[in-house]
């Protein structure tokens, strides 16, 4: 049978990934542009018998898909800039009581309410920094609709397999494009489910470390019980101050992403082989890049693209072996300097970046880049 | 780059152009096989200020989904002219509404008038057609997507009761600017 096709909007696609992923609960408050993730959830939710609700605010937003997750629902919420930084400190909460969730945040420009129907990439640093004291980050920038749906599979993955929360984050003019898409069939894309305990309901621990960094996560409502809070807690959920657990716990947290990287980390190498010079890009900016670098070799500059698919983790390697290769590193982004900036250190000096800075609403071109790359090689 | 074909359908905010620029993108993308996107720039009112739509047709994958240098413009206001025509290149076609768009852009290329809005209001019956009148014109004057293509994915978007209504306004358009052409 042929597959399904469509004609699609980014943001529609994100929907369509996070249903395929097997997504039951959207909590949301609707900012432009990312509304039509909650539109498309709000019609096919009560389909499959799932729950939409529309909450006062983003915060309200954000609380109810980490209440709804603890049930055992996949969970989704969607938001851009400003609605982001009220989510921070549910970011938090979620990150601190280890309960899976997938932030669609569509990047348009800040900061405050910026630009809302201009294109960004601001909220990359917002995705590791936004909320405080240490803990892991996953962050995914597609950069086609494609994409989109298959990274928002991905990420509720992530959010299920680290029981951490996972951001997508396509730019404004990656989530309103529309593009082609193939729809995966079922089965096709790997859909991981949260482990469930094996223990009796008496035994069960939230934090067990004995069973490895990411503890089994038990549901509401499935006759286990246990306390949840945003206080550093012990094995049993409740909170506690002692001083070497709170550091292993610190510790364990970071470390379920940190020690899977390789299992994280995503993108794409693009006539990179013979490179001298490699753009470091992401999203709808990578586009532009791609035409840039087939521009740039059509006249004899051996150019390429290294295009970041999962933002954070960062691929420190990755960068820091191309430093090694490259004379030099070109990063666009519409934003100033944040991907650079990352680049830069991870480059430790070997080749030199240069950025191209854009935050005046308006998607850096592949003339801009193409004129960087000359200038550099 | 021969093969990218890029179309930018321009004009105020409420129009409905975004949405021509979305069929014209499935006429391409669904019905013709060809590779498509459709991307779009607005301001924040939901009607007024400069609107537009752009489409970019290839048979090859597309990359940079924004116009770069721009085959085929369609104004509907003067401010969507002065503000959207700069980058049309040159031979390309230019369709505007002769009744709202006075002041010409100059340029080397195919400028084709009609009265766009008039036609939707007063010969099709309904002026919230006008986008389809103008997306049947473009079609004609572009050549990018069959009229075939075009004509099922208008079809596929609209409700039943407005078919007659929607094949008129396309059919309308379509020979308009066959006409304004020659």
């Amino acid at each position: 049978m042929a597959k399904k096709v469509a004609f699609l909007q980014g943001n529609e696609a994100a929907a369509q990934g996070a249903l395929y992923a097997g997504c039951t609960f959207f909590g949301g408050y609707p900012i432009t542009p990312s509304t039509e993730v909650a539109e498309v959830m709000s019609v096919e939710l009560p389909k499959i018998g799932g729950k939409f609700i529309q909450m006062e605010d983003e915060i309200g937003a954000m609380a109810s898909v980490i209440g709804a997750s603890l049930t055992g629902a996949k969970v989704l919420t969607a938001t851009s800039g400003p609605g982001l930084s009220l989510k921070q400190e549910l970011i938090g909460y979620a990150c601190i009581a280890e309960t899976p969730c997938v932030i669609v945040n569509v990047m348009r420009g800040g900061p405050s309410t910026g630009m809302p129907t201009g294109p960004s990439q601001s909220d990359v640093m917002c995705a590791k920094w936004g909320t405080h004291g240490d803990h892991p980050a996953i962050c995914l920038t597609p950069a086609s609709v494609q994409e989109l749906f298959e990274e928002t599979v991905r990420a509720f993955n992530l959010a299920e397999k680290y029981r951490t929360p996972v951001m997508v984050m396509p730019d404004e003019i990656v989530a309103h494009m529309r593009e082609r898409i193939v729809f995966p069939e079922p089965g096709e894309l790997e859909v991981i489910n949260r482990t469930a305990p094996t223990v009796a309901p008496a035994e069960y621990k939230p934090y067990d470390t004995s069973f490895g960094d990411v503890p089994p996560l038990a549901a509401f409502g499935s006759g286990y019980r246990f306390h949840v809070t945003g206080l550093n807690k012990g094995q049993d959920g409740f909170p506690t101050t002692k001083a070497a657990w709170v550091q292993a716990e610190e510790e364990r947290q970071v470390r379920k992403v940190d020690a899977n990287v390789d299992d994280i980390v995503q993108f794409e190498e693009y006539e990179l082989a013979d490179a001298e010079v490699a753009i470091v890009a992401f999203g709808s900016t990578s586009r532009s890049a791609r035409f840039a670098v087939n521009e740039a070799r059509k006249q004899g500059i051996k150019a390429g693209l290294f295009r970041i698919k999962t933002f954070w983790p960062f691929p420190d390697k990755q960068i820091a072996a191309l430093a090694g290769k490259v004379k030099a590193f070109i990063t666009p982004e519409m934003n100033l300097g944040m991907c650079t900036g990352e680049v830069k250190r991870c480059a430790e000096g070997k080749a030199a970046v240069h950025g191209i800075f854009r935050v005046d609403g308006e998607p850096i071109n592949p003339g801009q880049i193409l004129e960087k790359i000359k200038e550099v090689k | 780059m021969s093969q990218r074909y890029e179309i930018r359908f321009s004009g105020a905010g409420g129009q409905g152009l975004i949405l021509a620029g979305v069929i014209m993108a499935e006429a391409a993308s669904i019905y013709d096989g060809k590779q498509a996107v459709q991307s779009q720039s607005y301001g924040p009112e939901a009607r007024g200020g400069a609107s537009k739509s752009e489409v970019i047709v290839s048979d090859t994958m597309i990359d940079y989904p924004k116009a770069t240098v721009v085959d085929a413009l369609l104004a509907l206001t003067q401010e969507a002219a002065d503000k959207y025509s700069h980058d049309l290149k040159e031979g390309g076609v230019l369709l505007i509404d002769s009744d709202l768009v006075k002041n010409v852009p100059k340029g080397n290329f195919n400028t084709v008038a009609f009265p766009i809005i008039n036609t939707a209001k007063n010969e099709v019956g309904r002026e919230i057609v006008a986008n389809i009148v103008a997306l049947g014109a473009m079609v004609a004057l572009t050549g990018v997507v069959t009229k075939e293509g075009a004509e099922k994915a208008v079809l596929a978007r609209v409700p039943e009761a407005f078919m007659e209504l929607n094949k008129k306004a396309f059919q309308m358009g379509y020979e308009k600017a066959i006409a304004a052409r020659a």
